[in-house]
């Protein structure tokens, strides 16, 4: 398993990456592994607005659904739209397949970094 | 095999209708359609042998056993599809006057008069074509209720995290917020997390008894006082009613309402899928927010559907209840409790109960330490059984067991149909311990081996196309 | 007689085997106090014979009318023998929903042909495996259609009454406003529903024909609505598909309807069969069962429940439907009726029915005081006046035949390629006789 040390993650197992004012939101290693094959993502739209602790889409599995919660607040400004076509990229890259971008950022979950958060899913 | 689709040859038919005795009317341009729709074209020799195969390719609980866990499924009887057929009932005009529709009528009120004594409610309505259809009505009966009484502030339904997903989706049609409780480890419900979230915007819950790993939940007296003190109301869930006929009443047990599937305890068959029927019962001072028919019976009631309901089913399921009666209701939930418990005895010893007491009509097994050890999961013992011409058990299901095959054989399998089963029960627990592979590879004879369900998924073909 | 096949015997010796003495140990998780103590207060079982006999006696109580010219959301069309023969195999009949692919086949493809006969007929690109019937395919419909920002559906006040209060109800569930737009000679009032599409509507329920046998414009009133932003439903009846214009021609964003006429016996009003289709758009918003293809292991062909993500027993509360069974041996029906009629045969019998209605209606109207109520082209039903109403009607009822049915405009007629000239210059006679007197 595989948890960058550039990133931070949420407890919810996704993962941010700062890029200036715009946070890039995804979903860990862990989270995909534990998901199994991906075969759909319910994405927001752009513009919509995303809350820290609130669920901005989902991720599907054959036999399972899981919410995408975002783990800031802000405006969503872009959408992995590639992802609804070829949502193994989620299986495949997980930290390259990002999920959503968030500018003007009102608010931020207390994150963890890339050992805490290994700690954290790992024991479960 | 072929589609129907690649079957079709253009120019063949059938002859089944006689010339137009009358002028053709003409249909303005305008609303004319541009493309014919391609249906496939055939004899009706192709027709019969094309739905023969098909059908080949199709296993009925009439064919063989089908312990599918909260399914009830049993025999069906072919005089209730002799009765369903009459040229009497099946002619019927729902619209017909009343004096020409008196024979229905007497159907549906009999049928009221058995399901209501059968659960100890005071009244009934047919017109739910299924099991979460008759959910949906039940709880817009609480609803209304509420609202009747001026009590606007009641916004969320109960429901255990055994249920069955059904009940919190109708819970979320009927504008309700979910609150789900933890299951105590017995599987039954856990008083202190029910009185934790019972309060004055307590609706209702949902409940099923016996519950979904088949134990009757003793504290159920308990249970619906305490949501009635807090001014809530009890649906339950008639998904287990196989297992109390005769023998213990929901209205008894403190329910406000009750939905019945007709087609799993009152023996109609389910068609691979529906047409069910789902009677809602209710306690006499829920009678007036039952629904009607805007055209049959009028404005002002709510409506699931139109007309009366599924009607042909309704006579199914009388014809089946005059045939048990008085004694045979209750004998045949013995039977099924004794078949169960049976069924669960000759299985132990070889995969691990999730509960291991008495049983009522259904039993779970627990396959995780299993899998731990063998690395065969509840998915690979299910697909090995297909080999056998067994029906597999619901898998996965109820949620609080992990690697659940949970198994309902019904009262209409003998014993040595349950010996049989539980013989192959044991001989697959041996041979996942010494040949995991040929397991996880299962099922070896049958129809297809197994399919990939994530493939359909990502890449959804969902129709034929040239 | 209950079906049990043990002996008393063996149930003893099961019972042993369990390690109990007797039934009432089984019970032993009941509190005593709830026991039932007495047997039920309902007569006593009876042989199939007496059963049948009991069963046929009801039946026997119901009038059956040979000649039905009544309609008004339940249709008596021919329904030819393979089309009963094939839905009552053993097999089909008895089986559960097919979770089990692998021994599921043949339900799992023949769903799959009906989806796609359904997208044929409708001219939609996905179908579902089938809901109750044509008033909660509405609902279901008008559920799709809403989101955050638009939650106001709209129906034509010449949808039928019971799919009117179906989807009034459905939006009661969920706390959403319902509102009727009015028509104007027996048609949607294009210019009442313009105005009527505020930004809070999600989508406008079109019955095509509509409840009083009117041919809607369904394209112009459509584009209405998408101007508007908001989505389309059209409910069709699915034998005029056979020559009428197409949902997906009209430019429909989710066609559903009443499947009853596609094989399945009237039978007081049900089992019948919700048929709905949508554009790929809108696939995963679509409620219910839906089969997709797929290879096995083997890389052969196969067939699956697919998309379940989309349902209750995996998305809980979150789904957008309760669905679950559904009417899987209705939608066989269907499809067997269908692939029977065949293409020519399905707009040969629509012809026929228009070609029955018009006679019936030229030849009731030319009856002194008998008058068209709306006058736009319709399909196989129409209203007309009738003085002496309930007396005329008794007359045919009389005669063996079904009159149309009473409503507050008058009488909605209906014809069906099943009924013959002869019928119908009697029903005919029947009314001038009548009102001759």
């Amino acid at each position: 398993m595989n948890y960058p040390n550039e990133l931070k993650y949420s407890r919810d197992h996704e993962w941010v990456r700062m890029e200036g004012d715009i946070a890039v939101i995804g979903i860990s290693d862990f989270a995909q592994d534990a998901l199994g094959d991906v075969v759909f993502v319910n994405l927001p739209q752009e513009g919509d607005a995303a809350t820290a602790g609130e669920a901005f889409g989902d991720v599907e599995s054959v036999k399972a659904v899981s919410d995408l919660v975002s783990p800031v607040s802000g405006t969503i400004c872009a959408v992995n739209e590639e992802l609804l076509d070829a949502p193994e990229r989620l299986n495949e890259d997980p930290y390259g397949a990002w999920l959503i971008k968030v500018e003007g950022i009102t608010g931020t979950e207390e994150l963890l970094d890339a050992a805490d958060y290994q700690a954290m899913a790992e024991q479960g | 095999m072929k589609l129907i689709f690649e079957k079709s040859v253009p120019g063949r038919h059938c002859d089944l209708l006689p010339k137009c005795d009358v002028p053709y009317a003409a249909l303005p341009e305008a609303l004319r359609r541009e493309t014919a729709p391609a249906l496939p074209e055939m004899s009706e020799v192709d027709l019969s042998r094309h739905y023969t195969e098909l059908n080949q390719r199709v296993h009925g609980v009439n064919c063989g056993f089908y312990p599918l866990g909260s399914c009830t499924m049993k025999y069906n009887p072919r005089i209730d599809e002799d009765m369903a057929a009459l040229p009497g009932f099946a002619g019927v005009h729902p619209l017909a006057p009343a004096y020409a529709v008196e024979g229905c009528r007497e159907v549906l009120d009999t049928a009221a008069r058995y399901l209501c004594e059968t659960t100890g409610m005071d009244g009934m309505t047919f017109q739910p074509a299924a099991g979460a259809h008759g959910e949906f009505t039940g709880v817009l009966l609480i609803k209304q209720y509420h609202e009747k009484r001026g009590d606007f502030n009641r916004s969320k339904i109960i429901v255990p995290d055994s249920a069955h997903g059904t009940n919190p989706a109708t819970a979320a049609m009927c504008g309700y917020d979910v609150v789900n409780i933890p299951s105590a480890p017995n599987g039954c419900v856990d008083l202190d997390a029910l009185r934790a979230v019972l309060g004055e915007d307590t609706a209702g819950l949902m409940l099923t008894n016996p519950n979904t790993v088949g134990i009757f939940d003793e504290n159920i007296l308990e249970i619906t006082r305490l949501v009635h003190e807090a001014g809530g109301l009890c649906y339950y869930d008639g998904a287990n009613l196989n297992a109390i006929m005769g023998h213990v009443r929901p209205g008894d047990m403190g329910f406000d309402c009750i939905h019945m599937n007709l087609h799993k305890t009152f023996a109609t068959p389910h068609g691979g899928g529906g047409p069910g029927a789902g009677a809602v019962g209710c306690k006499d001072f829920l009678q007036e927010f039952l629904p009607a028919s805007a055209l049959m019976d009028g404005e002002g009631r709510i409506q699931l559907r139109s007309f009366a309901g599924n009607f042909l089913v309704v006579v199914r399921a009388l014809t089946y209840l005059l045939t048990l009666g008085r004694e045979g209701i209750p004998e045949a939930s013995q039977n099924a409790v004794l078949n169960a418990n049976y069924l669960m005895r000759r299985i132990q010893g070889s995969f691990d109960l999730a509960y291991d007491r008495i049983c009522m009509h259904e039993f779970v097994l627990d396959l995780s330490r299993y899998k731990a050890e063998t690395g065969v999961s509840a998915l690979d013992v299910a697909k090995s059984l297909i080999d056998y011409g067994m029906h597999p058990p619901t898998m996965y299901f109820p949620l609080i067991v992990h690697e659940a095959l949970m198994l309902e054989p019904t009262e209409t399998e003998s014993k040595e149909t349950l010996d049989w089963a539980a013989d192959i029960f044991r001989a697959l627990y041996e041979l996942g311990k010494t040949d995991p592979e040929t397991m996880h590879e299962a099922p070896h004879h049958a129809q297809i081996a197994r399919p990939d369900e994530v493939r359909a998924a990502r890449n959804p073909v969902l129709r034929w196309q040239k | 007689m209950s079906y049990i096949p043990s002996t008393q015997a063996e149930r003893q010796e099961m019972l042993r085997a369990i390690g109990v003495e007797s039934f009432r140990e089984l019970y032993r998780d009941v509190p005593q106090e709830m026991l039932l103590e007495r047997p039920l207060d309902l007569p006593e079982g009876m042989s199939e014979l007496e059963v049948q006999r009991v069963m046929s006696g009801m039946a026997a109580k119901n009038r059956i009318f040979p000649t039905m010219l009544r309609g008004a959301g339940a249709y008596d069309h021919f329904i030819p023998a393979i089309v009963r023969s094939v839905p009552a195999k053993e097999e089909f009949l008895t089986a559960y929903t097919p979770y089990q692919a692998e021994m599921s086949q043949g339900v799992l493809q023949s769903i799959f042909e009906y989806q796609t006969m359904i997208c044929e007929l409708t001219g939609m690109d996905v179908s579902n495996a089938s809901v109750y019937d044509g008033a909660s395919a509405a609902a279901e419909a008008a559920a799709m259609c809403r989101d955050r920002k638009r939650r106001v559906t709209l129906i034509s006040a010449g949808a039928h009454p019971d799919t009117i209060n179906t989807v009034r109800t459905y939006c009661y569930g969920t706390g959403d406003e319902l509102r009727i737009v009015p028509l104007k000679d027996g048609k949607t009032d294009p210019e009442a529903l313009r105005e009527m599409l505020t930004p809070e509507v999600a989508s406008f329920y079109l019955q095509q024909p509509n409840f009083y046998g009117q041919l809607e414009d369904a394209e112009a009133l459509g584009a209405l609505v998408h101007e508007a932003g908001a989505m389309v439903v059209m409910g069709c009846n699915p034998i005029a598909l056979g020559i009428l214009k197409s949902p997906a021609e009209c430019g429909a964003d989710v066609a559903v309807g009443e499947g009853q006429p596609l094989g399945l016996p009237l039978g007081f009003g049900g089992p019948y069969l919700g048929f709905m289709a949508t554009t790929t758009k809108h696939m995963r918003k679509l409620p219910g069962r839906i089969v997709g293809e797929t290879v096995d292991a083997k890389g052969e062909r196969a067939f699956v429940l697919s998309l379940q993500a989309r349902e209750q027993h995996i998305r809980r509360e979150k789904a957008s439907s309760n669905i679950c069974s559904n009417e899987a041996l209705c939608a066989l029906t269907a499809a067997v009726y269908l692939a029977t009629m065949g293409p020519e045969g399905l707009a040969e019998c629509a012809r026929q029915c228009m070609a029955k209605a018009q006679y019936l209606r030229e030849g009731l109207c030319a009856i002194p005081g008998v008058e068209l109520v709306y006058g736009g082209a319709s399909f196989h039903e129409f209203v007309t006046t009738l003085p002496r109403r309930d007396e005329v009607l008794a007359a045919l009822e009389a005669a063996g035949i079904l009159g149309g049915l009473p409503i507050d405009e008058g009488v909605l007629w209906c014809a069906t390629e099943k009924v013959s000239r002869t019928e119908l210059d009697r029903a005919i006679a029947i009314v001038k006789e009548v009102l001759a007197k």
